[in-house]
């Protein structure tokens, strides 16, 4: 999951400018470092060679440079960060070999399902994609926010109830990658990571047709029950019964996932904790 | 009767709250029978606990801070273990624990140890730099801290009966709505900031005052001393962004209570606008924490540097431009929302421009060394400790303002580490640095060097040792608040920062150790002179600790760094009239009225936490009645007679004749 190692454009687009950024300002800091260290060093009491100039506390020109550093640090990181973010929003087009893939992402309490419309199939806990192709997601919550994050793909991006996110992405070569969700939903947050298969573009069609023989349906029902607090350890593929089922998801429809069920007045439910072991 | 409350609340099944709970129980059982079999009571209450005098609360929120720090370290030390030990297991946590740990840490170290760090720092000796007797509003004063006081009470209280928030320490909703968190953990959060809130406003209100109301003669604002000007630009701030806290945990709250729909899932409720509102306060409240802290810096790098402050109208400018630019910030907490480019990129060079005056800062600091005599004394060591991890922190910082970056950073490890970086390089080391600096002023000895050094390097080094190991998680894609992973390459950095995290307990029994040795040698450490550091600025000025009322003549200041000019010129006003004429000196009377108030509101808020309405309404109209007697009150000054004014101040004159004159031949 090192950010360092993108597995796809967009990741390698965040990193590079990541890393670019550190750069910039390494510049900058490393000389300030030493400057502190050094200045500190030699101007300490007990050196006899330093010489005390206890009426420099002003000088125009100092100023104007210690001024002018920072500010042209920023200047030059505010270029990077306005192209940055114009070039990489998450919803800009990131152009891919063959058709793209629609995927829609829904974070529930505690685990993700990856829709396929196109494909009419469904997946949970376990992406699986083309390498090449564009990745065109769209993102909500059944119940509290998460993140979307594949760290080796770059950009993650909020999954809110009720609101769709757009992130689009490419992942170029095949193998295995992990994602995760990275904004706090719960007791069962941690065990949202969920496994990323890139396979090759040939192998796509028989993975969403074997896929597609699946004997559970996902239909509201079963998506209502799927929504319950819980977390999978599994990695259940599903045949997907109504291609609108994200709609009904995001604009509502179907309400919000419920929460822990009370089983005692007092401030202390037991039921949200004892599902996450 | 008791609302929510039964003995089901008492979690009998989960040992560590329980004997944490019942050590620290103990232990104030313990204290207060000393207390009372010692005949110390009286003693507490008139000289402490009902004092309006700005020192005494100063050290009493400091007392809080420091006392607050160790529930929040120790928080901190069981989430390292819990996540160096929770590789492909469940660690020793289980998840509704740990996710209690995780949000109390949060909420004790920002409202409960920085806040009132700062805020007693800037009591203690804001007054005493500006050359004036009392804060604007003493009582009011009182009130603040008893409030502060009663939030971790509430918070602690939550250790054992019920359950703390398991939502972080922000309380997002819709996982802080009472669908999905229908525990007492986020009531009691939501209350805690609630009533310390008020305190902490009333706080800022009255520094602002006595900033802005209250300075000598002679002191207008280009005289003040740069820690002043913090206080005042953190207290602004204070007053502009904690109304916007409060009001967003009541819409929190009626959401909870009353059905409401602020930011449910439901009903048109929206949580980006929580998420807007909370970050609305909680950026600045990041500079209203570091403000103070760069004033300390300030004050210490120029003192033991033996000069002025390089370039003080740009620390000033830059001062107030953090000021303002850090209201229009906000939104860099949340990039990943797919707000749009223009808002992001707007938003991330926002945020960069921060980092200009605060660059500025370290420069001027960089300067105040150059062509100075440097002593390297525990302060500032400190400080020097700072300028070098800020920087680092302001670096990590920059680059999370970069949208870009952030897509991959937002929420991993490495922003907590940024973070913390800041927070502990800036906030954390400013406290300490202040703490080290000031403690001879309000006590009247010095603290252990020895001691304090040996602190200083077990800090620093196990700061880097705990958040470099955090930073390099975060850039191998661990997200933060992860209860248990099953991520082979997080585990060996995971294993460093617990180390790193024990080698920071080494340095916080350090700072123990010194506060020991120090009061038990404390014949041996006393200072008589009251300038301790041969310090520029008033609070020098006065014995240490310094009388009830601080000066018995108002100093009469004419340029910058007003008391090294004194003692430049060896004119003191005191010393040039062999028997100047004293005078009786009004101060504000002890009241009561703060310690009831936060009596009353801590009854009220637990109630309200557990639903116990008649409860509620008797802390209330207890709270408010407190208000009403000291309304009604006839006396609220008494006077110093002149004799007694004299009889203290000619004692301070002696001892501190013999440094005047020397200070003159420099």
């Amino acid at each position: 999951m090192n950010l360092l190692d993108p597995q796809g454009p967009v990741a390698a687009a965040n990193s590079t400018i990541l890393v670019d950024s550190v750069f910039i300002m390494l510049a900058i800091v490393v000389p300030t470092i030493i400057a502190i260290l050094g200045f500190a060093f030699w101007f300490r009491a007990s050196n006899p060679r330093a010489h005390f100039q206890p009426d420099f506390v002003y000088s125009g020109r100092v100023e104007m440079v210690v001024w002018a550093i920072p500010a042209l640090t920023v200047i030059l990181l505010g270029g990077v960060a306005w192209i940055g973010s114009h070039q990489l929003d998450p919803a800009a087009p990131v152009p891919g070999t063959g058709s793209p893939v629609r995927i829609q992402a829904v974070s529930l309490d505690w685990k993700w399902l990856f829709i396929y419309p196109d494909q009419r199939i469904a997946t949970v806990n376990t992406l699986t994609v083309p390498a090449g192709a564009e990745l065109n997601f769209q993102l909500t919550s059944s119940s509290v926010m998460n993140t979307f994050f594949i760290p080796q793909l770059g950009s993650m991006i909020y999954t809110m109830n009720g609101m769709v996110t757009k992130l689009n992405l490419r992942a170029d070569s095949e193998g295995k990658l992990q994602g995760l969700s990275a904004h706090f939903s719960g007791d069962g947050f941690p065990d949202m990571m969920f496994d990323v298969d890139v396979i090759s573009p040939l192998a796509f069609p028989d993975w969403v047709a074997a896929t597609a023989k699946s004997d559970a349906v996902l239909n509201e029902e079963s998506y209502k029950k799927l929504m319950q607090q819980g977390i999978e350890k599994g990695r259940p593929t599903y045949r997907l019964d109504d291609p609108r089922l994200f709609d009904l998801i995001a604009s509502q429809h179907i309400p919000p996932g419920p929460g822990p069920e009370l089983i005692s007045d007092a401030g202390r439910p037991h039921s949200g904790g004892h599902d996450a072991r | 009767m008791l609302g929510k409350l039964d003995w089901s609340a008492i979690p009998f099944d989960q040992p560590i709250p329980l004997i944490a709970g019942a050590v620290v129980l103990f232990g104030i059982l313990a204290v207060l029978i000393w207390v009372v079999v010692k005949g110390h009571l009286p003693y507490l209450w008139h000289e402490w606990i009902t004092s309006v005098d700005h020192k005494r609360i100063g050290v009493m929120y400091i007392l809080l801070a420091s006392v607050m720090l160790l529930r929040g370290g120790s928080d901190a030390i069981m989430m390292r273990i819990q996540q160096a030990v929770a590789y492909q297991s469940q660690g020793y946590l289980p998840p509704e624990h740990y996710n209690q740990i995780f949000s109390a840490h949060g909420t004790i170290m920002i409202f409960f140890v920085a806040m009132p760090f700062v805020i007693g720092l800037m009591n203690l000796i804001v007054p005493l730099q500006l050359g004036v007797r009392d804060v604007a509003f003493p009582t009011l004063n009182s009130v603040g801290f008893w409030l502060t006081a009663t939030g971790a009470l509430l918070v602690n209280l939550s250790l054992v009966i019920g359950e703390f928030a398991r939502t972080g320490w922000l309380a997002f909703p819709p996982l802080s709505e009472l669908s999905y968190s229908p525990g007492v953990g986020v009531d009691y959060y939501a209350w805690s900031l609630q009533i310390s809130g008020v305190g902490t406003l009333v706080a800022g209100i009255n520094l602002v005052t006595t900033v802005l109301k209250l300075r000598t003669k002679g002191m207008n604002y280009l005289r003040m001393p740069m820690f002043c000007w913090t206080t005042l630009a953190s207290n602004l701030l204070i007053v502009a962004a904690f109304p916007i806290l409060t009001a967003t945990l009541a819409m929190l709250l009626l959401d909870r209570y009353l059905g409401f729909h602020f930011f449910t899932n439901e009903a048109g409720g929206n949580v980006m606008m929580f998420m807007n509102l909370i970050w609305a306060w909680g950026h600045p409240e990041v500079y209203i924490l570091v403000l103070p802290a760069f004033g300390i810096f300030s004050e210490v790098v120029s003192t033991f540097s033996g000069k002025a402050l390089f370039g003080y109208r740009s620390m000033v400018l830059a001062t107030m431009a953090i000021c303002i630019i850090s209201f229009m910030v906000w939104l860099h907490h949340f990039f990943t929302m797919g707000a749009g480019p223009d808002v992001n990129a707007i938003f991330g060079i926002a945020s960069m421009i921060i980092a200009i005056p605060t660059g500025v800062k370290i420069y001027n600091w960089l300067f105040t060394m150059y062509g100075g005599r440097i002593r390297f004394e525990t302060p500032m060591l400190w400080s020097i400790g700072f300028m070098v991890t800020f920087i680092i922190g302001g670096l990590t910082g920059v680059l999370v303002a970069v949208p870009p970056a952030d897509f991959m950073l937002h929420n991993s490890m490495f922003l907590v580490a940024h973070f913390h970086n800041v927070i502990i390089g800036g906030v954390l080391f400013g406290a300490f640095a202040g703490f080290e600096y000031w403690f001879p002023k309000a006590f009247g000895f010095r603290l252990d060097d020895r001691w304090g050094k040996l602190a200083f390097w077990f800090t620093f080094l196990g700061f880097y040792v705990t958040f470099v190991p955090l930073y390099v998680a975060g850039m191998l894609g661990m997200t933060r608040r992860m209860q248990h992973y099953d991520v082979a390459a997080w585990r060996p950095w995971m294993f460093v920062a617990a180390a790193g995290m024990a080698v920071l307990t080494i340095g916080v029994i350090c700072q123990i150790v010194q506060i020991v040795v120090s009061i038990r040698n404390r014949d041996a450490l006393r200072d008589r002179t009251g300038d301790l550091w041969d310090g520029r600025s008033l609070e020098w000025a006065t014995s240490s600790p310094p009388p009830v009322f601080n000066f018995a003549f108002n100093p009469d200041v004419r340029g910058e760094d007003a008391y090294w000019d004194i003692k430049s010129r060896a004119q003191q006003q005191s010393l040039e009239h062999e028997v100047p004429e004293y005078h009786d000196i009004e101060m504000p009377r002890n009241s009561p009225t703060g310690f009831v108030c936060a009596f009353f509101a801590t009854i009220m808020g637990f109630a309200l936490i557990w639903h116990i309405w008649w409860m509620v309404i008797l802390g209330g109209i207890g709270a408010f009645a407190t208000f009403v007697v000291f309304a009604w009150r006839d006396h609220d000054e008494y006077v110093i007679p002149a004799d007694e004014v004299a009889a203290i101040d000619r004692v301070n004159i002696e001892e501190r004749r013999s440094l005047v004159s020397m200070a003159g031949t420099v």
